[in-house]
């Protein structure tokens, strides 16, 4: 049977083509706008550390006090003097502090220009905490980190650049006028959006190539090239910055689980009222402990264009499958005396509904390959609208071919199942006499 | 008059069709009022002066590789060689320029002790005595800085400089009530020093492109102080018609002053025009696809009238056959046609434009969109409705060449 409902339903799709053309189309139309806006929303709000991101936590304590907070939201990063006493304080079962730094490269021939490159003041916990990648060496020591020494974790990109891609751990690299040792080098790590630097494009800005130690960025008065906040004075000069009440250091911690993270909160707590109880905050204290999804939300990461882009084509599908069940309905109804015939020659209700389903079927299907078409066109425009670093996160795959297909049969089939209802109520007596 | 009421009998027989296509109107409606509603808003984001000579400017993004006390003499070496270049009209160092994306933002108080900002986000420029004949602004009230305005940003240092020159806008904002010129004001933290405004330029935006920061688009500061850090911008001024020699000349002439230092690639020589570009990619580019959108939805809700319309004709051929045997003229048939669909297109208008109004109270929680003006629904309904009655007219035009025969055949 099935075979031959195929073959009614292809006779009946001939029939007439421009109502079948124009379906297909729609229902293309249709699929195609809202993949490419499910797509580039996927992209932005997707998980960048899927195995971790319940396990990482960023902390913020609010050294400003109610009046300069918004809605008692404490700012987005930590001043120094804090985030270097969590770090200290080794309550987690890792941490770090960081901030963004941009450096130059100088290299070693006189008549070159100096290339520039961003990365991370980071402790040494960074690398096994955010699952980094290493294709030679390792992260540097904690006696490193201690002892402010001189030495660089620097990325693929980078070693491509500056050494032609080779083991380059032990090797020298001039930033900034300063001789680095190399120890280790990353491999490609696209977590997106970077989490750990958000005020960076939302997230979307360059990957990073350089990790120095964070007490050594210090000591070489690397500013910050991330968000900085200044709401109290401080003296001019770089140490005075650095030990003043700005805010420009983010402190990840790694929790493995829900009572450490509770203990967290608490320490995170009772440090905030030690300082009201030294009396450098004069309020009670006002700290957060967000996990990585959680901070994404806050920070809003998932652009305005993406989610409005979503919500309009969502609504567009929505209008094109009212216009298909129109279509639809026009077509197996104008075929009342047919199936006036084939019910009065036995045919059952479940035989009409099997046959103008699997008509629709087909209808689907082909809006699907059409679809495909246009959301790989789509994804191609994507630049048009977004920043190219989110533009390069979205493009056809596997899942988003399948994805299109399957958005697009089973909504015709959902469009379909009020015309196909109508069509099996058709009364077999009438249509005879009718005609 | 059209006979509403036979219409409204027959209707009853195809419900399902025209409640579909009212539905699809309404639908439709509400969809492409908020759509053109946000398109205008950014386009005219998109279409704010910046105030400054953009087709005669170009920017520089550079890095001294250097120790911090040979800084301010590259700078100034720097600037007194671009000045010197041919073709160049005017340039100068600073730490941020138009549309550049965001930049040193402060507070402004008029009263260092207060908890009250005329200002909560004004934009620090820091500049020299160059950079107005640079931008190609002009001074509208008091004085341009002169040379012995000009002081320095240390590392950590606050733009709290003893004169500056501010926008209009801006000296509005902090003196409603008169002449801002010559007073002073108190920018940043509570130990500023008071900042004498010395100038007054007309219009100059801000750095800032981030929707949240467009209360402040015209709240701008220069700030007469040179920067001491290891990075700044060039702003050149291309004398007429050489920017484009500029663009290739301006980078290699400071590569050959000295190769010590960083010009990221790309983007680090932009001229004017693709700084616009960048800072307004994504308002454009929202206002492309949504208006791609609308269009797709009005001919698709069209195709869907004329599809449903056309079954109806062929279902009833023989019913118009009738009317026509009975005396009706093919004009009547016509106008059946038109008037039925403008019923359910009306229905679906209506429907729509409460449908309109209720998606923008969600987007204006959802997006901070403003409330939607009633000319935007009331045309978009106009549009629908001539499109409805412009589908429709061909399916009512084959509808009214029906033969009066028609009647006869199958009885």
């Amino acid at each position: 049977m099935f075979g031959y409902y195929v073959q009614l339903g292809l006779r009946s799709l001939r029939r007439n083509p421009v109502l079948t053309l124009l379906m297909v189309l729609v229902i293309g139309v249709g699929v195609a706008a809202s993949m490419t806006s499910y797509a580039v929303f996927r992209a932005t709000s997707g998980n960048p550390i899927p195995e971790k991101s319940s396990q990482l936590f960023i902390a913020q304590i609010d050294n400003y006090g109610p009046d300069s907070t918004d809605n008692g939201e404490p700012l987005n990063w930590l001043t120094w003097r804090d985030a270097t006493a969590l770090a200290a304080a080794h309550r987690a079962k890792r941490q770090t502090p960081m901030y963004p730094i941009g450096v130059s490269v100088v290299p070693d021939q006189p008549n070159t220009m100096a290339s520039p490159a961003r990365g991370y003041a980071v402790q040494a916990d960074m690398f096994p905490m955010f699952d980094v990648p290493f294709i030679y060496g390792g992260p540097w020591s904690a006696a490193d980190d201690a002892g402010q020494a001189r030495v660089v974790v620097i990325a693929k990109s980078l070693n491509d650049r500056v050494f032609g891609g080779v083991d380059s751990v032990g090797r020298d690299i001039d930033l900034d006028g300063h001789s680095f040792r190399v120890v280790g080098v990353t491999d490609y790590w696209d977590a997106r959006p970077r989490f750990f630097d958000l005020d960076s494009k939302h997230g979307f800005g360059d990957l990073g190539e350089i990790y120095m130690p964070f007490a050594r960025a210090i000591a070489d008065g690397l500013e910050p090239a991330g968000g900085n906040v200044c709401n109290r004075p401080s003296k001019p000069g770089w140490d005075n910055f650095v030990h003043s009440e700005c805010l420009f250091v983010s402190f990840w911690a790694e929790l493995p689980d829900a009572a450490s993270a509770t203990a967290y909160r608490q320490f995170l707590h009772d440090y905030a009222a030690e300082q009201t109880r030294s009396g450098r905050f004069t309020w009670p204290p006002n700290v957060r402990l967000r996990d990585v999804m959680e901070w994404l939300n806050v920070r809003h990461v998932v652009p305005a264009e993406a989610r409005m882009g979503l919500l309009v084509s969502g609504a567009f599908l929505v209008i094109c499958l009212v216009n298909v069940i129109g279509l639809l309905l026009a077509k197996f109804m104008r075929r009342a005396p047919e199936i006036g015939i084939r019910r009065a020659l036995g045919a059952s209700r479940g035989a009409i509904y099997a046959q103008f389903l699997l008509e629709a079927a087909s209808v689907g299907l082909a809006g699907g390959v059409l679809g495909v078409i246009f959301t790989a066109l789509g994804t191609l425009c994507i630049g048009a609208v977004f920043d190219p670093a989110i533009a390069d996160l979205v493009h056809m795959s596997l899942p988003l071919l399948g994805l299109t297909i399957l958005v697009a049969l089973a909504s015709t089939l959902v469009a379909a199942f009020y015309p196909t209802w109508r069509a099996s109520r058709v009364q077999p007596a009438w249509q005879l006499k009718a005609s | 008059m059209p006979p509403f009421r036979p219409i409204l009998a027959a209707l009853r027989y195809h419900k399902a069709g025209a409640i579909l296509i009212a539905l699809q109107v309404a639908l439709t409606l509400a969809v492409i009022c908020n759509a053109i509603f946000v398109i205008e808003q950014r386009l005219q984001r998109l279409s704010r002066d910046t105030g400054i000579a953009e087709s005669e400017l170009m920017v520089v993004n550079n890095k001294w590789v250097a120790p911090a006390a040979e800084l301010p003499a590259r700078q100034a070496a720097d600037v007194a060689m671009l000045r010197a270049l041919p073709g160049v009209a005017d340039a100068y160092a600073t730490n941020a320029y138009p549309l550049i994306g965001g930049a040193w933002q402060s507070g402004v108080r008029l009263d260092p002790t207060s908890k009250h900002f005329v200002s909560e986000g004004a934009s620090i420029y820091f500049v020299d005595d160059h950079a107005l004949n640079t931008l190609g602004v002009k001074i509208a009230e008091g004085r341009n800085f002169r040379s012995d305005d000009i002081g320095a940003l240390v590392p950590n240092g606050s733009p709290d400089a003893p004169s500056i020159i501010i926008t209009r806008a801006l000296a509005k904002r902090a003196f409603p009530d008169g002449q801002a010129l010559g007073k002073a004001f108190y920018i940043g933290n509570s130990n500023a020093r008071p900042s004498t405004i010395v100038g007054i330029v007309e219009h100059v935006q801000t750095p800032q492109t981030d929707s949240n920061d467009d209360i402040y688009w015209e709240d701008s500061i220069f700030v007469p102080m040179h920067l001491t850090g290891s990075g700044a911008f060039f702003v050149v001024r291309a004398q007429p018609g050489q920017l484009n020699a500029l663009l290739r000349s301006v980078p290699e002439a400071l590569k050959t002053l000295s190769t010590r230092r960083v010009i990221p690639q790309p983007h680090g020589v932009m001229p004017f025009s693709q700084v616009r570009d960048i800072a307004y990619r994504s308002d454009r580019g929202l206002a492309w696809m949504l208006a791609g959108i609308c269009v797709t939805l009005l001919v698709v809700t069209a195709a869907g009238i004329v599809g449903l319309t056309s079954f109806w004709v062929g279902q009833r051929r023989r019913q118009i056959g009738i009317r026509r045997a009975l005396g009706a003229t093919r004009r009547d048939i016509l106008v059946y046609f038109l008037t039925e669909n403008g019923l359910i297109s009306l229905a679906g208008t209506l429907a729509g434009v409460v449908l309109a109004f209720g998606v923008n109270a969600w987007m204006m929680r959802a997006f901070e969109t403003s409330r939607l003006s009633l000319l935007y629904v009331g045309t978009g309904a106009v549009i629908l409705l001539l499109l409805g009655q412009l589908a429709v007219l061909s399916p009512a035009r084959r509808a009214s060449r029906v033969p009066p025969v028609e009647a006869t055949r199958t009885i």
